[in-house]
């Protein structure tokens, strides 16, 4: 294996370890449901892309192949990970959880509730 | 027009199908051929109206944006993650959209979820108002403004809605 | 220096694995479990398709797709199921 391509596989495999470590990291840490919700949806899904770029990269040249079908599950999760999102923090509101005490607008949870627009 | 009554989906079908097989040999050349043909055709009475894309070059110019805000703000938030916790000030924020079309509105739900530091948490019952959660609010009025202008006035334009 | 890197990932992985766990058990709330197992998927993709990079075979990419897929499916009728009820529509 050329030593470029090896330098490549690593920085991106070695990056998306890192992400994925510091989402896990967030969701242990932050001290609410709301907040809890950026680490996975954000930073999960760009550490899951740069592991499976580099396994495209490192399958390719394994099968003398281009091999682009890790990339479907790249766009998968890029389409699923704001949806999953959307509907636990849907759960968490219509479950009344309430958020942390110095959170901004908290007053907007009780209409967000109802589905009512917010008071001007 | 009468073959491909969803030309968009045929062809993604049809992609999808070669990158599963990850081969592109006759054989599945035709396969494919056959399903994105055929699966439209059974399920075309199935869907809802959605609007068309009117301006496909700049859609493809706001994925790209997208691509590139994403990477920005993971790192943005991954670092507001290990930075420290007492510093975060979090904040419900209430966006006024008016986007006629639920595509939109989707696609808008998404892009915020996924970019600047926010989640997508509820809208309300008339399709006004997007309600998101933000992990460091700053400025409510300047996120609220770079919300509409980088974000729904250009799928305004896509979609003309 | 491949095998040393794939190592250290999965090291990395497993920890997060261990963090996600922990808040799965911890809770405190149902959303917060839910959530957990959703990153626990995603996590255990990774370590899927580090183990298919480790001895050099492309067949694990099918079982990562299906875990994809599962899990976002699995997420979204949990969070359906907690929902039943409580939106008015």
């Amino acid at each position: 294996m050329p030593l470029y391509l090896e330098i490549i596989v690593c920085v991106l495999l070695l990056i998306g370890g890192i992400f994925l470590l510091v989402g896990s990291y967030g969701l242990a840490r932050l001290p609410d449901i709301y907040m809890r919700l950026h680490s996975p949806t954000k930073a999960s899904t760009l550490g899951i892309t740069g592991v499976l770029l580099a396994s495209m990269i490192l399958q390719s040249y394994l099968q003398d192949f281009v091999s682009i079908k890790e990339l479907l599950i790249t766009l998968f999760l890029l389409i699923t990970a704001p949806v999953a999102a959307n509907m636990i923090a849907k759960t968490a509101i219509h479950h009344g959880i309430k958020p942390l005490e110095k959170t901004r607008g908290k007053s907007l949870i009780e209409k967000m509730r109802h589905r009512n627009n917010p008071p001007e | 027009m009468r073959f491909f009554p969803m030309p968009f989906h045929s062809m993604m079908l049809f992609v999808v199908w070669l990158l599963l097989n990850n081969s592109i040999s006759a054989g599945q050349i035709v396969l494919a051929a056959f399903f994105a043909i055929t699966i439209p055709w059974l399920v075309k009475d199935m869907r809802d109206e959605h609007p068309k894309i009117r301006r496909p070059f700049l859609a493809i110019r706001y994925v790209l944006m997208v691509m590139k805000d994403i990477v920005v703000a993971n790192v943005e938030v991954a670092l507001l993650i290990i930075g420290p916790i007492k510093k975060l000030q979090p904040g419900f924020v209430a966006i006024p959209i008016n986007l006629s079309s639920d595509l939109g509105i989707t696609i808008l739900a998404s892009t915020v979820s996924l970019t600047p530091g926010t989640v997508s948490a509820e809208i309300s019952k008339d399709k006004t108002w997007l309600y998101i959660h933000s992990l460091h609010l700053d400025d409510e009025q300047a996120l609220i403004a770079e919300i509409k202008t980088r974000y729904e006035a250009p799928i305004k334009e896509i979609f003309g809605c | 220096m491949l095998i040393w890197t794939i190592t250290i990932v999965a090291i990395c992985i497993c920890i997060a694995l261990i963090l996600n766990l922990w808040r799965l058990i911890q809770g405190p709330t149902i959303s917060d479990r839910i959530l957990a197992l959703d990153t626990m998927y995603i996590n255990t993709i990774a370590l899927i398709l580090l183990y298919g990079m480790y001895i050099g075979s492309g067949l694990y990419f099918e079982a990562a797709l299906l875990i994809a897929m599962l899990g976002f499916v699995s997420t979204a009728a949990l969070c359906k199921y907690l929902l039943r009820g409580d939106i008015i529509e």
